[in-house]
């Protein structure tokens, strides 16, 4: 705090100390104010760049169109909706999956067991692996030796993988969030661990595992590398009419697009960017309003 | 302590748990929604799995957009993980048919072999590598085969362009060219320094022709080749070098590859068709389509259309292998 009304008594070399202490801390805020600006700067960029080399084919021929040579005609309607089914797919195999992991890791696991130690180092180190191995594994263990072909199956389980250690990770955390107290009384009055889980434990920890499972499928959605490496599919003109269909994703679609020789190729891609961030848009929305909806504060 | 669960606790608990179960049905339902469609699904009868190179999927979905129009109701799928993985995709039997932009090695063949993979191969178009310079490069028109070799042979010394030619100016010399997963790479390196990867590696990779050509562009003393359709699309950003093979210097063009003279740069695309998926009725149709309206194909997705001697011996090979419904020769492998 600056010091504008001089305190009767003070010595000079406090003053000095304060007009000091008050540059610094301009400077300090100049700084932060700046590094936020630099990450906004270039968001701004890319975003009115993006919409810019987009404008000319933002159409509903885009969403209702497939892929086609003739860039006039291509839309990305099954890299879509193609999208839409992956991200599902994984949405439902993740977030049993993980909570259920992170409740054990939390509520059940005793940290003295040295597989449990195991298991919660591995975890983290699995958070950092690069996102193409688990293509690689996708695709040897999932596509081929458990013959799934390279299906929505294939990619979703594929998917999983990769942001399952981000939700058991997050889940953890909201629910070490939750006062130890709630869970205290709940046992003091006579629930059963499981009770309490259910009941308490789960119900107030919602809207952080909500916001991690979003975030970590937002992550997924525009994951290319390890689906590439899966099949690499850039030209379905099909929807997907179930888990075992073939597919294609924004991602992939985007990827293709953008190493035609054609420029038209290009203004597509840059439509079909726009797509994948209203897409993303949308599930951070959803994010923000559970997290809204069911927030607690103790 | 009693072990009684409170009557009044009762009501919050439902309400927590519904509103739990609200929160998970909200997440999945949202990811889930939309979706359905119309055809069918997997490796049926009616569909058709392609993958292979990057250069020569643009034809074959113009292929499969053409053939779309008369037959509606057949699914096909077209993969890009390059020549090299597509054959490897192949040769496990994961596909019908492999998009190649040069002819199988001899280690994928036995690889095709072991696992009991017969194909039968067509050319579908021509392509011309093409050697490009930055507009401002006045000096350079032509270079020799041997100069190319000179330029990009392994360890080259060369680092400015009157090291290529003491009457080119004093410039230092920038190198742009596909990366070691490419056919264009594994073509050029095979045509110019002798033997398929040989090449320098002090180079600007890049497997996308696009990054190629804005390198080059913004490069005055620039140097790279890529694929002709890709030059074809920006003649106004680049210049091609016309190449010298012994007879003197030759410009990519569609003339020039048609009759045979840009060499040793012109090149073959091929596809791949396994001979048991043939006994299927949708895939003869669609090669037979292909091989059929190879020119009008070759237009659509910018490459060289096949001369009619090159048609022809497309059509003899498709005849007997309808002819003989799925024969015991092997196929012919061209190299």
């Amino acid at each position: 705090m600056t010091a504008e009304v001089e305190p009767p008594g003070r010595s000079v070399e406090y003053q000095i100390e304060t007009v000091r202490g008050s540059i610094r801390d301009a400077t300090f805020r100049l700084a932060m104010f700046f590094s936020i600006g630099v990450a906004i700067a270039a968001l701004g960029t890319l975003l009115v760049q993006v919409f810019v080399d987009a404008l000319p084919r933002l159409n509903l021929d885009l969403l209702t169109q497939f892929p086609a040579s003739l860039p006039a005609l291509a839309g990305a309607r099954s890299a879509i909706i193609g999208s839409i089914w992956v991200i599902g797919a994984t949405a439902l195999f993740t977030i049993p999956l993980g909570v259920a992991a992170a409740i054990y890791m939390e509520v059940f696991a005793d940290p003295r067991r040295w597989y449990n130690r195991m298991i919660e180092v591995n975890i983290q180190n699995l958070a950092a692996v690069p996102s193409i191995v688990y293509g690689i594994l996708g695709l040897g263990l999932l596509a081929r030796a458990a013959h799934l072909g390279q299906t929505v199956l294939t990619a979703a389980l594929t998917l999983t993988l990769l942001v399952l250690p981000v939700v058991i990770i997050v889940s953890r955390e909201a629910m070490r969030a939750i006062p130890s107290s709630i869970r205290d009384a709940s046992l003091a009055l006579g629930a059963t661990e499981q009770q309490t889980v259910w009941r308490h434990t789960l119900p107030l920890a919602v809207p952080g595992i909500a916001t991690g499972i979003i975030l970590a499928l937002s992550r997924a959605i525009g994951e290319a590398a390890p689906l590439l490496l899966l099949g690499g599919l850039a030209y379905v003109t099909f929807t997907p009419t179930g888990l075992d269909s073939r597919f294609t994703v924004l991602p992939i679609q985007i990827f293709n697009w953008v190493s035609r020789p054609q420029e038209e190729f290009r203004t597509l891609a840059a439509a079909a960017i726009v797509v994948l961030l209203a897409l993303l848009l949308v599930m951070n929305s959803i994010a923000i309003l559970i997290r809204n909806h069911y927030r607690r504060t103790w | 302590m009693i072990l009684l669960p409170g009557r009044p606790a009762g009501r919050s608990r439902a309400s927590s748990q519904s509103r739990l179960s609200t929160a998970v049905v909200a997440v999945v339902v949202t990811a889930v929604s939309t979706g359905g469609g119309c055809g069918g699904s997997g490796q049926t009868a009616k569909s058709i799995g392609i993958d292979g190179s990057s250069t020569v999927a643009p034809l074959t979905e113009a292929a499969a957009d053409l053939f779309r129009e008369h037959n509606p109701g057949i699914q096909i799928t077209v993969g890009t993980s390059g020549t090299g993985g597509g054959f490897e995709k192949f040769c496990r039997g994961e596909t019908d048919i492999s998009d190649a932009s040069r002819s199988i090695t001899q280690a994928e063949r036995e690889a095709c072999t072991r696992a009991g993979i017969d194909y039968v191969d067509f050319q579908v178009a021509n392509d011309a590598v093409t050697v490009i310079v930055n507009k401002e490069n006045a000096w350079a028109t032509c270079l020799t085969a041997a100069q190319l070799r000179r330029i990009w042979d392994v360890r080259s010394p060369i680092e400015n362009w009157n090291q290529v030619d003491p009457k080119f100016p004093d410039e230092p010399l920038l190198l742009f060219g596909p990366g070691t997963d490419s056919g264009t790479f594994d073509y050029f390196t095979s045509a110019i320094n002798g033997k398929g990867g040989r090449s320098r590696t002090d180079y600007q990779a890049s497997e996308d022709d696009n990054v190629i050509i804005a390198g080059v562009e913004g490069s005055r003393g620039g140097l790279g080749y890529i694929g002709y359709g890709y030059f074809e699309e920006n003649t106004d950003r680049l210049r091609a070098l016309a190449v010298d093979d012994g007879d003197g210097c030759v410009a990519p063009s569609v003339g020039s590859v048609q009759d045979g003279s840009y060499r040793p740069l012109a090149r073959p695309l091929f596809i791949y068709v396994k001979r048991t998926s043939l006994a299927r009725p949708a895939l003869v149709d669609f090669v037979d389509y292909y091989v059929e309206n190879s020119t009008a194909i070759a237009r659509q997705a910018l490459f060289i259309p096949l001369t009619s001697a090159q048609v022809a011996v497309n059509q003899k090979a498709l005849a007997d292998v309808v002819a003989s419904g799925r024969p015991s020769t092997p196929a012919p492998g061209r190299s």
